[in-house]
């Protein structure tokens, strides 16, 4: 059964790939629509075995470490898992309506979609530092294809600044993971984790530890790194935005947090640490500060991403040297905004793609009467909104409040300050959106109306993000599953 | 000092000239070029920094090679990302003026 769960949920992407990578948009299209339920069924599937039966390590083909590639099948992988399918199959769906099929190069996008997630999956289930470069590097290629889809000037100037960016970042990942091979001989997670119980520290690994992070760190833009995501994100088709904010972006967080949860205690530091949590919070003010300063209202979504990302960071500074109650808080406080953010962001992409396509303009001040026009499509912005901002009861709240209590606890009361101040600057990006499209100009009543399908996806990932504070509690106690067999590698 | 820790160390200086290059250079396929040099670097370092006694470790190599096949499809990408934007915008950089100073038509 495990086996089969597994060569479907890594199998299927690579497949679907070179698939419709023979066909045209629209029979791309129907081939997707197949491969999007035997994904979302196998992520189902596999996400329910690990909530009966507890993670696993699982040797692809039966070979093991060194050479072979050994996946970690834990309760937060199964939940990334989950949420991709989630996020990718709503994209996908809203892509096969929304892009436009007389284009012929637009029959790409279904390559890169489907490498894009083969892509997810192996970063999520990636057990040793070498297959997560890997998989960062079929995220990162496939990300910039989708950008450049646009296939103007622009779209190309922006997808060759995030592709150096992307590299930069992969090379410095590498370069640690050379280090750290060096030092330790393997290139196992938990591997190195053995090691350094055994042995005390010394300076290398700590130079490599840093420039993983860095370099991981940029590729997810955190302050002062984020220079090339709002041109990439803002220039791309919104169904790609979506996925560019949603998912990508939490690939290379989620390899930087695995490190430092494994690392952080013998490897880092405080100093580093805190530094981490400083251009995080920079990264929440400078970032929703820019938000409100945009005309494009895409932009305004692209620099709300930069602010978001930065709570994320605020793991590197509550996880270190506190007590294990906290820092499990803190880990909990930061899955629940990475899944939060993903589904509220991929609604607000959505959603923001039908306003423009019905306005027939990107401007936010070209939104005036549109809540006349198109309400279902606001509506969902909005509910998005609400999670983005954390009120109850959205996941971005319990989020929030989790992280709270995590900095409270720890006594790091300033990061409590970062969270305040985060949620009233989003409120203040977000409402300016609300009064450009609340506005009545009297001689605009020219408007497209999208079909039904498009509007109604990005309702219901609005509405998962909603729900996610009901059930997280549920999602959380999958996430802390312990191993079936414990220390396998 | 062993030979293969030399190859560390001309790795580490590759880095930084790639490094240098990456970020000072303004024409795009230098910069292309100077990922190529700091991609050399890091797999110069991942080979030679592994020391044994027995002789070369095997698994460095396996994964510099899957490393190379990763550069080579990125500085494919990269080509065509660039050759198309120079056709679009007859630009040769990120920045600014049409065919700038020490780049020129291709």
């Amino acid at each position: 059964m495990t086996l089969w769960l597994m060569a479907g949920l890594l199998f299927t992407p690579l497949a679907w790939a070179v698939l419709t990578l023979l066909t045209d948009f629209v029979w791309g299209r129907r081939v997707t629509w197949v491969g999007i339920l035997v994904q979302v069924f196998v992520s189902l599937g596999l996400w329910l075995t690990v909530a009966q039966n507890g993670g696993f390590y699982y040797d692809l083909g039966g070979w093991g470490a060194p050479l072979g590639i050994e996946l970690r099948v834990d309760g937060l992988a199964v939940t990334f898992v989950l949420l991709t399918a989630a996020v990718a199959s709503a994209c996908g769906l809203h892509a096969g309506v929304y892009i436009d099929r007389h284009k012929s190069w637009h029959r790409y996008f279904w390559p890169l979609f489907w490498f894009l997630w083969s892509g997810l999956n192996a970063v999520w289930l990636g057990g040793d530092l070498f297959n997560l470069y890997v998989g960062l590097e079929l995220i990162s290629l496939s990300a910039v294809g989708l950008v450049a889809l646009g296939g103007n000037a622009n779209a190309l100037r922006a997808s060759i600044r995030y592709l150096l960016a992307a590299l930069l970042g992969s090379l410095a990942y590498l370069l640690g993971v050379a280090l750290i091979y060096g030092q330790f001989g393997t290139l196992s997670i938990a591997g190195v984790v053995l090691w350094l119980d055994s042995h005390s520290a010394s300076a290398g690994p700590g130079l490599a530890l840093a420039l993983m992070v860095t370099g991981l760190a940029l590729k997810t833009a955190l302050f002062p790194l984020h220079r090339w995501l709002p041109p990439a994100h803002g220039i791309a088709k919104s169904p790609v935005s979506a996925l560019l904010s949603a998912l990508v972006v939490k690939a290379s967080f989620y390899i930087a947090a695995r490190l430092w949860l494994a690392f952080g205690e013998s490897l880092g530091n405080q100093a580093a640490a805190q530094a981490v949590g400083f251009m995080g919070s920079a990264a929440v003010i400078w970032g929703s500060w820019l938000a409100c300063k945009q005309v494009q209202l895409k932009q305004v979504v692209a620099y709300s991403s930069v602010a978001q990302i930065g709570y994320l960071f605020l793991l590197f500074p509550l996880t270190y040297s506190v007590s294990d109650s906290i820092s499990l808080q803190a880990q909990q406080g930061i899955t629940l905004q990475v899944i939060s953010h993903a589904l509220a962001k991929a609604a607000m992409f959505l959603a923001a793609g039908n306003l423009i396509l019905s306005v027939g303009s990107s401007r936010v001040d070209a939104l005036a009467g549109v809540s006349r026009f198109l309400p279902f499509s606001l509506f969902s912005f909005g509910l998005a909104g609400v999670s983005l901002m954390s009120l109850p009861p959205s996941g971005g709240f319990a989020a929030k409040w989790l992280l709270l209590q995590a900095s409270l606890g720890s006594g790091q009361w300033w990061w409590a300050l970062v969270l305040l101040a985060g949620g009233l600057l989003s409120a203040a990006y977000l409402f300016r959106i609300y009064r450009a499209s609340f506005a009545e100009i009297p001689e605009t009543d020219q408007f497209f109306h999208p079909s039904k399908s498009l509007e109604v996806i990005p309702m219901v990932l609005a509405l998962m993000a909603l729900g996610l504070g009901f059930v997280s509690e549920q999602v959380l106690s999958v996430m802390a599953l312990p191993f079936a067999e414990e220390g396998a590698p | 000092m062993t030979p293969s820790l030399l190859y560390a160390m001309a790795g580490a200086v590759l880095c930084g000239i790639g490094l240098f290059g990456l970020l000072r250079l303004s024409h795009l396929l230098r910069k292309l070029l100077a990922f190529n040099i700091m991609g050399s670097g890091v797999f110069l370092i991942m080979v030679g920094l592994p020391q044994h006694h027995v002789g070369p470790d095997p698994v460095p190599q396996a994964l510099v090679l899957t490393g190379i096949v990763v550069a080579i499809a990125a500085t494919a990408l990269a080509v065509v990302l660039i050759r198309r934007y120079y056709h679009q915008s007859g630009m040769a950089s990120l920045e600014g003026e049409a065919d700038s100073r020490e780049g020129g038509p291709l």
